[in-house]
């Protein structure tokens, strides 16, 4: 990646050629039809289940399919009219991701009714929820998009955005636990009736747009090198704040609330932000070394995090252990009983690992569809992510690009931290595979995340001589930064 | 801002792959080491939720369902019940999720469970007719009438011990029965405390009901040792009414060893025939006898017959019996010893179904046939796949000493009380009192009776022993009885 900055910005401004063009594609058929798509997988794999569970095959899987379809037409339709110009496949992919974990909730309810009814318990099935988080989560997008016309207004509030993240982060640490219990070891829960939400999901957003437009508007004074030591320009210390104050959340995050996955999410997206919005990778060592020297210290401060990293070494040895590998190999049966090809859908035994509807949802999927679909769902995953991260190298602003790129980190960072915990990979840590894992709150703020990406996408793509004039931005020296280099060569050659 | 936002791109990318190759690893490369763990309960799960095969005999009229399955609505999917439980349990063992297997359950369950590679083209066919895979069907040799009437006897009186019956033209195992028995029922229950609670009552039971006394435990034979020792004399040229010593006492090492009625056999000390002294039972006569034939002539004659043969399968393993202590299995210490072995005390210890197939060997003609207990196996539709081959194990003795020890035997019969003698069938016995223990005139000793009937035309053979609880008890007493009925019930009437 040691191209000059011009020659990068190359094809991004190359996707959006047709700038000038009054009657650039929009792309809502392709949007359409790929979501077409994803209702027949999500209605085909539906049908794997019912079959292979025995249930009846009825129409009923038809009429579900419709609906799907129809829950996510009413979101293409939204986006046609307030985000016209965003890019076609994000939509498509999270309506896939979220059908399949539907279908996969659907089944693991099935099989947890099975063994309610043998204990003589009473039933209590998940997916009827997940299907009303589904569609309040959809009107919350539909909200986000209508709301927030220009990404750029976000910046106006980001101290209260900021503000307001650190209050939800903290909330369930300091409420009384008959409000706000420690369920699975981690106190990041809020209780009220029969919903339980976890105000750390929207947190995350919230500091994330806060930390963008901060970056944003300090980002010269990062870039200002301070002192050189051995040939390395180290960053002034007045301007480690924003890095400590990151290492001091997510610490305060494990801390308090034991909860390592959110801890680590934190810390990776803000360190990657602030690597972008510097452009200087001593940034990020200098964190990974804080991180590091954090971890270890964790760990011999604190007996579940030595835990967890025994689990992770050899959960075998540590399966019998109260609080042990159990769940991870457990985790590691089903995935390897799958292999590469998988059981089949509805076919296989993935209620034997705990929390198979939530955080181990990943290795239901790789019992029932093999290797082959945990790895298809990873590249659902990485296109998602990847589409984001192209309108964030294609949108004009800086603190578009920030947000963008923050936002599509994000969601591969918690894809990495959840998969590869539930594989082994690295310590697993408590986490949702977003979409995809039963719970509201991930969905609600997961779907926050993906209007706010549709909007900068749509930005992106959006031809410059539209009919919406450019609001007077709020960080002229980004600004100013990027149109000056930039934008007369690279329209040029096309 | 490009750049680094392009390496952050490259950087999740890496993380994709990162979870890909884990997966790679975890699902391909060890995927066979965690689906075969044995805490993985995935492969069980999926055995017990096949349809099992059947276990199933042909009485006189009818096939007799041993074992079948019965369909159900939980987890494990299929029931495996035994219909007449107890009765037949020696013979079908138990099959229970939480203890495994027992009994021809374990010995055939490749067949049973459909795995076997007989079955595969019927598992081929099931597999593109997508049926679920089923087990193949085992029929037995067993004769229900004859294994209901043996148990019956047995249980009424409220015996411990065997009743072992073969076909000796063929060797096919027509009964094998052990009391106290247990009900495998209770251990195949779906309900795992039920099963737990059978298990540990039948474990902590003294009298061992889940001991398959048949082949699993040893007796000393007592006098139907004297089989063995006419066998070897006539073998060595003697004739069943060659004279042989009737005194009263011998001197044996330290010891004297005596007739029963502690007198003369047959009340004279001038000698009688050894077809008396059989039919007597004379301790004396039969002591010296083995004393004269040497340790050699009657390891010999004891292989022959099948004593010491470790690696007997039935297809069940069977104990080995022996001549010798168990350290050196065929081998007789001293004279003193040999004269000892020779009335089957010491160190001779036999099982129920070495001592019939000794009676079965003299029946068949000297010829022994190898004892099995599957006549064949079938596909899951009831075809036949094979069918049991008779084996001769080679000539225990000439025909010519097979007759004369007939001759003996049905002498031996006469003289023999006990219920059960029916007009117009000549048996052929012998009957046989063994002392236990380091003291054994005040323990109760094991009664034998092993026969064959008809005499002139053997259609089965049967070895009976009782554990006595009553020192004063004989193998005439306890034993003829329920050997008798075990014939005449194999023989078609009641």
């Amino acid at each position: 990646m040691s191209t000059p900055v011009q020659g990068a910005v190359g094809p991004a401004t190359g996707q959006s050629s047709a700038n000038t063009d009054p009657a650039a594609p929009t792309r809502r058929g392709t949007e359409l039809l790929l979501l077409g798509f994803a209702a027949f997988v999500v209605s085909a794999a539906l049908m794997l289940v019912e079959a292979n569970q025995e249930q009846q095959l009825t129409l009923r899987i038809f009429w579900y399919g419709l609906a799907f379809l129809g829950l996510f037409a009413v979101a293409h339709v939204a986006v046609r009219k307030f985000a016209p110009y965003a890019d076609p496949l994000i939509l498509p992919c999270v309506a896939l991701l979220n059908g399949l974990g539907l279908v996969m909730i659907y089944r693991i309810d099935l099989a947890m009714t099975e063994k309610a009814l043998r204990a003589g318990r009473e039933i209590n099935n998940d997916v009827p929820k997940q299907i009303l988080w589904t569609t309040v989560a959809l009107a919350l997008f539909l909200a986000v998009l209508i709301v927030i016309k220009d990404h750029r207004t976000l910046t106006k509030y980001s101290y209260t955005f900021g503000l307001v993240g650190l209050f939800l982060l903290a909330l369930p640490a300091v409420l009384p636990s008959f409000i706000a219990p420690t369920i699975n070891g981690a106190k990041i829960w809020l209780k009220v009736g029969p919903f339980s939400l976890q105000p750390g999901e929207f947190a995350k957003i919230l500091l994330l747009v806060f930390f963008a437009a901060f970056l944003v508007s300090k980002r010269d004074l990062f870039m200002a090198a301070g002192r050189r030591v051995l040939g390395v320009d180290l960053p002034r210390a007045r301007d480690l704040g924003p890095v400590v104050f990151a290492w001091a959340v997510s610490l305060g995050v494990l801390v308090f609330q034991k909860d390592l996955g959110t801890s680590l999410l934190f810390f990776g997206t803000i360190l990657v932000m602030l690597y972008v919005a510097t452009e200087r990778a001593v940034w990020v060592v200098l964190g990974l070394s804080l991180f590091v020297g954090g971890a270890i210290i964790a760990y011999n401060l604190f007996t579940h995090v030595q835990q967890r990293v025994a689990n992770w070494v050899d959960p075998l040895a540590t399966y019998a252990d109260a609080g042990g590998g159990y769940q991870i190999a457990q985790a590691l049966f089903g995935l390897g009983t799958g292999g590469i090809g998988g059981t089949g859908l509805g076919a296989g035994r993935p209620e034997l690992v705990p929390l198979a509807n939530t955080d181990f949802i990943a290795a239901a999927i790789g019992e029932e569809l093999g290797f082959i679909g945990l790895a298809a769902l990873l590249l659902v995953y990485t296109v998602l992510a990847l589409r984001g991260m192209r309108s964030a190298l294609a949108v004009r602003d800086t603190f578009g690009k920030l947000l963008g790129g923050g936002l599509s980190f994000l969601l591969i960072m918690q894809v990495f931290v959840v998969v590869g915990g539930v594989t082994k990979l690295i310590p697993m840590t408590g986490i949702t595979a977003p979409f995809l894992s039963y719970g509201g709150s991930s969905l609600l703020a997961n779907y926050v995340l993906i209007a706010l990406l549709l909007r900068i996408s749509d930005a992106a793509r959006r031809p410059q001589t539209g009919a919406r004039p450019r609001p007077v931005p709020q960080a002229p020296i980004a600004e100013a930064h990027t149109v000056m280099v930039q934008r007369p060569q690279a329209e040029r050659p096309e | 801002m490009n750049t680094p936002l392009r390496r952050v791109g490259l950087a999740m990318l890496g993380m994709i792959i990162l979870l890909l190759a884990n997966a790679t690893y975890i699902q391909i490369i060890k995927a066979d080491d965690y689906r075969e763990d044995p805490r993985n309960q995935r492969v069980l799960l999926e055995e017990y939720s096949r349809q099992r095969g059947k276990i199933l005999a042909k009485g006189a009229n009818n096939q007799v369902m041993l074992a079948t399955v019965l369909p159900t609505n939980d987890r494990l999917r299929y029931l495996r019940q035994y219909t007449a439980g107890p009765t037949f349990a020696p013979v079908t063992g138990y099959y229970s999720v939480r203890y495994g297997a027992g009994g021809l359950e374990r010995a055939e369950d490749e067949i049973l469970n459909g795995s076997d590679d007989r079955l595969f083209v019927r598992r081929l066919s099931d597999l593109i007719t997508g049926r679920d895979p089923r087990g193949g069907n085992i029929e037995l040799t067993i004769n229900p009438d004859a294994q209901t009437a043996a148990y019956d006897a047995m249980a009424k009186a409220g015996f411990a011990g065997s009743v072992v019956a073969l076909n000796p033209k063929t060797g096919e195992i027509l009964a094998m029965v052990s009391t106290p028995s247990y009900d495998p029922n209770t251990l195949s229950a779906h309900d795992g405390i039920a099963q737990e609670k059978a298990w540990k009552e039948y474990n902590a039971d003294k009298r061992k009901p889940m001991l398959n006394r048949a082949i699993s435990e040893t007796y000393a034979p007592g006098s139907t040792f004297k089989l063995v020792v006419a066998a070897a004399a006539l073998e060595d040229g003697k004739s069943k009414d060659d004279q042989v010593t009737s005194t009263d006492r011998l001197q044996v090492g330290g010891s004297e060893l005596r007739n029963y009625n502690r007198g003369f056999c047959n009340g004279t000390p001038n000698g009688v025939s050894m077809l008396v002294a059989l039919s007597l039972s004379c301790n004396t006569a039969f002591a010296e006898l083995a004393g004269d034939l040497g340790p050699e002539k009657i390891a010999e004659q004891a292989a022959e017959f099948g004593i010491g043969e470790s690696d007997l399968v039935v297809p069940m393993k069977v104990e080995q019996s022996c001549i010798g202590p168990s350290a050196s299995c065929m081998t007789i210490a001293d004279k003193a010893a040999l004269m000892q072995s020779g009335i089957g005390q010491r160190d001779v210890r036999l099982t129920p179904l070495q001592n019939a197939q000794i009676v079965a060997t003299i029946a068949n003609g000297g010829e022994r046939m190898r004892p099995q207990l599957v006549k064949s196996i079938l596909a899951p539709d009831l075809s036949e796949i094979s069918r049991l081959d008779t084996d001769s194990l080679g000539r225990a003795m000439s025909r010519d000493a097979a007759g004369q020890l007939r001759d003996m035997m049905i002498a031996s019969e006469e003289k023999t009380g006990g219920d059960g003698k029916r007009d117009g069938l000549t048996i052929a016995s012998k009957t046989g009192t063994a002392e236990t223990g380091n003291d054994p005139k005040n323990t109760p000793p094991f009664a034998w009776y092993v026969a064959f009937a008809p005499a002139d035309d053997p259609k089965v053979a049967v070895a009976v022993v009782v554990e006595s609880q009553d020192v004063a008890a004989t193998g005439g007493k306890l034993s003829a009885a329920i050997g008798r009925a075990t014939m005449i019930a194999a023989l078609g009437g009641g």
